[in-house]
């Protein structure tokens, strides 16, 4: 059994929460570099330009690359050993949340989560609750991943439980029917975490996991990386382009992840994510 | 060069632009997200005065990070446009708002209402946060502090880079744009 302070983790996602939104990751930084490289069109270049100089100032300036610093999305691996010590409870769902708070408040990023969706729509004003996804493991050592994630993005995904026979066509054609209904709204070039089986819950946490993916990662399943590369294409064929205002580069990056699903069913989920494709790991 | 414009907007700009053109936005302009569009409606709707003249005025569809100490804002790029479709055209009608500054795609109505009434749309580039903010010189809440980010701001703006998406003449550059890039 190992002891680990409730503090340590309070302060290790204070950080991870201003790092994920101050610094746009090498892998996303790259993306869009090359993306300024095939891109013919001369507004989409433009647009292009000022993305990475977007990022760079937002990491020389210690300030959030987008102003909406999102919902704060935590994918953890908790080691079963682990105890968490000398807290206010001893629960690692408490210690996320207070980092969170204090990293959302610290870190000047904006707070965007309301305390009802439908009647009240206030905002908690501390970014609460983040939105955590756990996993036990063996061991002694937590994993964190942080994913913040904005609203123009999240809004355009979508989730379909297609017939077994509307097969591989059947999955690109709504990918592609998705990325075309978001139009500009998510902010493209996109990064497109596509979750495929499990069931209706699962396909959907496929896909937001498949984002956490750096961006240009090829699939270790040589069947799935070829459909990544047809969806990419088709993807990129529509002339979207940067921002929605037409261009090569829809784009950056298609990750699928899978799992066994009912005899019945094929589900598939698509979770769009922006241009600002920022994740963070830490493992304590 | 890219062409400097000024805001409040003169008609006789808004005429002489055309959707596919970038230009660099100075002047003075005002936030407003769902919540703010929200209530400005329904103060159009009772016959009720609204609390900043919208008349010629161009509204940022943007809810800003807090700003840093010393810093006039934090990052301020734009929101999605289409929640705001419900309201702008009576703000376009009643108000007499001239710009609007998001991201995507307006609905048919929208456009409509700015064809009637000579109004622009501006697309800033979503995502480019850290940039845009660098282009306001000036922030001050002018109106429904209570809704945090969605409060309304005047905002002294230099240089905004800023592509004009719809003209007032109906042309769209979300369906021209990709249009000419399909490989379909």
């Amino acid at each position: 059994m190992r002891n680990v302070e409730y503090n340590l983790i309070v302060n290790t996602v204070e950080k991870m929460c201003m790092d994920a939104n101050y610094f746009l990751p090498e892998d996303t930084f790259n993306a869009i570099r090359n993306s300024y490289e095939i891109e013919e069109s001369e507004t989409a270049r433009s647009i292009l330009e000022k993305c990475i100089e977007n990022a760079e100032i937002a990491a020389n300036e210690n300030m959030a690359i987008c102003q909406d610093t999102g919902l704060a999305v935590f994918f953890i691996k908790l080691g079963v050993d682990v105890r968490i010590v000398n807290g206010r409870t001893g629960l690692i769902y408490d210690a996320v949340n207070d980092g969170v708070a204090s990293g959302y408040e610290k870190g000047f990023l904006r707070k965007s989560v309301l305390s009802d969706p439908l009647y009240d729509r206030k905002n908690t004003g501390n970014n609460l609750p983040a939105v955590i996804h756990m996993e036990l493991t063996d061991g002694e050592a937590i994993e964190i991943i942080i994913a913040p994630k904005g609203g123009g993005a999240e809004n355009m995904s979508r989730l379909a439980m297609l017939a077994p026979s509307d097969g591989e066509k059947g999955i690109i054609d709504f990918v592609v029917e998705t990325v075309r209904k978001a139009g500009g709204n998510p902010c493209p070039p996109v990064v497109l975490g596509v979750g495929i089986g499990g069931n209706f819950e699962n396909s959907a946490l496929l896909a937001k996991k498949a984002l956490l993916w750096p961006a240009g990662e090829r699939n270790s399943d040589e069947r799935y990386d070829r459909l990544e590369k047809l969806i990419l294409d088709k993807v990129n064929n529509t002339g979207i382009g940067p921002q929605g205002l037409g261009g090569r580069v829809t784009c950056l990056s298609v990750h699928i992840e899978w799992q066994p699903c009912h005899l019945a069913s094929l589900p598939v989920a698509v979770n769009i994510n922006c241009h600002a494709h920022r994740h963070v790991k830490v493992v304590i | 060069m890219i062409r400097k414009i000024t805001a409040p907007l003169d008609e006789n700009v808004i005429r002489s632009l055309n959707a596919g053109d970038e230009i660099l936005l100075s002047g003075i302009i005002f936030t407003g997200r769902d919540a703010a569009h929200k209530r400005l409606c329904s103060l159009i709707d009772k016959g009720d005065s609204l609390p900043v003249d919208l008349n010629g005025a161009v509204i940022y569809f943007v809810g800003p990070a807090p700003s840093k100490p010393g810093k006039v804002i934090g990052s301020a790029g734009p929101t999605t446009s289409y929640r705001m479709d419900s309201y702008s055209p009576l703000l376009i009608e009643k108000a007499a708002l001239k710009g609007m500054i998001g991201k995507g795609q307006r609905s048919e109505k929208v456009k409509d209402s700015m064809k009637k009434h000579c109004a622009v749309y501006f697309a800033a580039i979503g995502g480019a946060g850290a940039l845009m903010s660098k282009c306001i010189v000036k922030s001050e809440i002018v109106a429904y502090e209570d809704l945090g980010p969605e409060a309304i701001r005047r905002l002294e703006v230099v240089d905004m880079p800023l592509i004009v998406a719809t003209d007032c003449y109906g042309n769209d550059l979300y369906e021209t744009g990709p249009a000419g890039y399909s490989k379909e």
